[in-house]
């Protein structure tokens, strides 16, 4: 069932368009790739399905409703309990420790302290870096932030996590551990993952890939005698 | 392939059939071998020295031959492991073949869709390579040979999108449209 749509989304940044009406659907514990190049609209469009930036024109729908016209309150609330959101590189809290930076959002949410605490180090735990859980960032690795990152990203249990270039500043092998861990998590707990990547062996452990090119939804491929260029549709 | 039996023969004696099946288990992604291949190359590793037969052994089943490595098989497969491969100076291909002559008979529109329609073949394939990197199942090996092919197909669909932009910003300066209008 789809949970998360756009409908006719566009998007500018003063006068240079980024999204020019992108209609998609996210269905609930669906893996979806956005692939396409540099400045395609890939971020933007991740951004607006997570509620970080408002649309100019269009819908994005939460189970129905319309997302972007809720509140910053509202859209910050609903990215706190029901989405995660993951980033190449630089998201950790310098001064707190591992396990601090993973029970941040559920300490956010309310929830105890001792209770936030385990919850992360069974986080840390996950993906294979428990080890530091009172080590801070700046003593860490590219490949252990991440992996803390991700854990964060998961530990409230978010029903969507939006994922831009996870393991974009990642070795491949240290990234493909991350991606792995990372699916294999999504799949148990039925998270979807809207996976943004410029990269074809990122994008193939989605289900399903949409590119995108000068801000909108590229068919062409779908079939020879399909009209291409000049027009998406 | 010799040298692949003469790997194979440095981890013990074998005879053809078992040969056979080690390195269809030991390379699962190549195509299995023939076991007129593997006698007629056991024969040549014979003839040169590289392998000798050392036994029959008949199991109740037809006679079989046993094979072992000889001193001069050991060096010719170490000069072989310890000697670099070359990189490929040029790659050819059919994928690049069929795309340059679709850009010469073919209009914009038509390569474009040609271009999209291989993508996604591509992709399809990465998708299920990737699938079985990390099936259960999948021994270092297949891991190994997956992943080899998995570089190979992500080139290949980097090259592809690259040509795909490439193609359409040919289509704009000849159109003289500007470059949010594709």
């Amino acid at each position: 069932m789809s949970q998360l749509q756009t409908r006719d989304l566009v998007k500018s940044y003063g006068r240079t368009p980024a999204l020019r009406g992108v209609a998609l659907d996210v269905d609930e514990g669906e893996i979806l790739a956005v692939t396409g190049p540099s400045g395609c609209g890939k971020s933007t469009l991740l951004h607006c399905l997570a509620g970080i930036l408002r649309p100019d024109a269009g819908q994005v729908l939460w189970r129905g409703e319309r997302l972007d016209t809720w509140s910053e309150a509202a859209r910050s609330r609903l990215r706190r309990t029901e989405f995660g959101v993951l980033f190449q590189f630089g998201q950790l809290v310098a001064e707190l420790t591992a396990a601090e930076n993973v029970a941040l959002p559920l300490l956010l949410a309310g929830t105890g302290r001792r209770e936030a605490r385990e919850a992360a180090v069974t986080w840390l735990h996950r993906f294979g870096v428990a080890e530091l859980a009172d080590v801070r960032p700046g003593e860490m690795s590219g490949g252990q932030q991440q992996r803390c990152a991700t854990a964060r990203a998961l530990v409230t249990g978010p029903r969507v996590l939006f994922a831009d270039e996870p393991t974009g500043a990642l070795d491949s092998l240290t990234g493909e551990e991350v991606l792995t861990t990372l699916v294999r998590v999504a799949r148990e707990q039925r998270t979807s993952i809207v996976l943004v990547t410029h990269e074809p062996r990122i994008a193939a452990y989605a289900d399903r890939e949409v590119t995108l090119r000068d801000g909108t939804v590229d068919h062409s491929g779908l079939g020879l005698d399909a009209p291409l260029i000049g027009g998406d549709r | 392939m010799p040298h692949v039996l003469l790997g194979l023969l440095a981890t013990g004696d074998k005879h053809g059939y078992e040969l056979k099946r080690a390195h269809d288990e030991r390379l699962p992604q190549a195509r299995p071998v023939a076991f007129g291949q593997v006698y007629a190359t056991l024969s040549r590793l014979q003839r040169d020295g590289l392998v000798v037969p050392t036994g029959q052994n008949r199991d109740g089943g037809p006679e079989r031959t046993t094979y072992a490595l000889t001193d001069d098989g050991r060096a010719a497969l170490d000069r072989w492991l310890t000697e670099v491969e070359p990189p490929l100076p040029y790659v050819a291909s059919t994928l690049l073949t069929k795309v340059a002559v679709t850009l010469l008979v073919a209009d914009v529109d038509r390569a474009r869709a040609c271009l999209a329609a291989q993508r996604q073949a591509h992709t399809a394939r990465l998708r299920e390579l990737t699938a079985l990197k990390h099936a259960p199942a999948a021994s270092l090996d297949d891991i190994v040979a997956v992943d080899f092919a998995i570089a190979h197909l992500d080139a290949d669909l980097r090259w592809l999108q690259t040509t795909l932009s490439r193609v359409a910003d040919w289509h704009r300066e000849v159109r003289h449209e500007p470059a949010t209008d594709s």
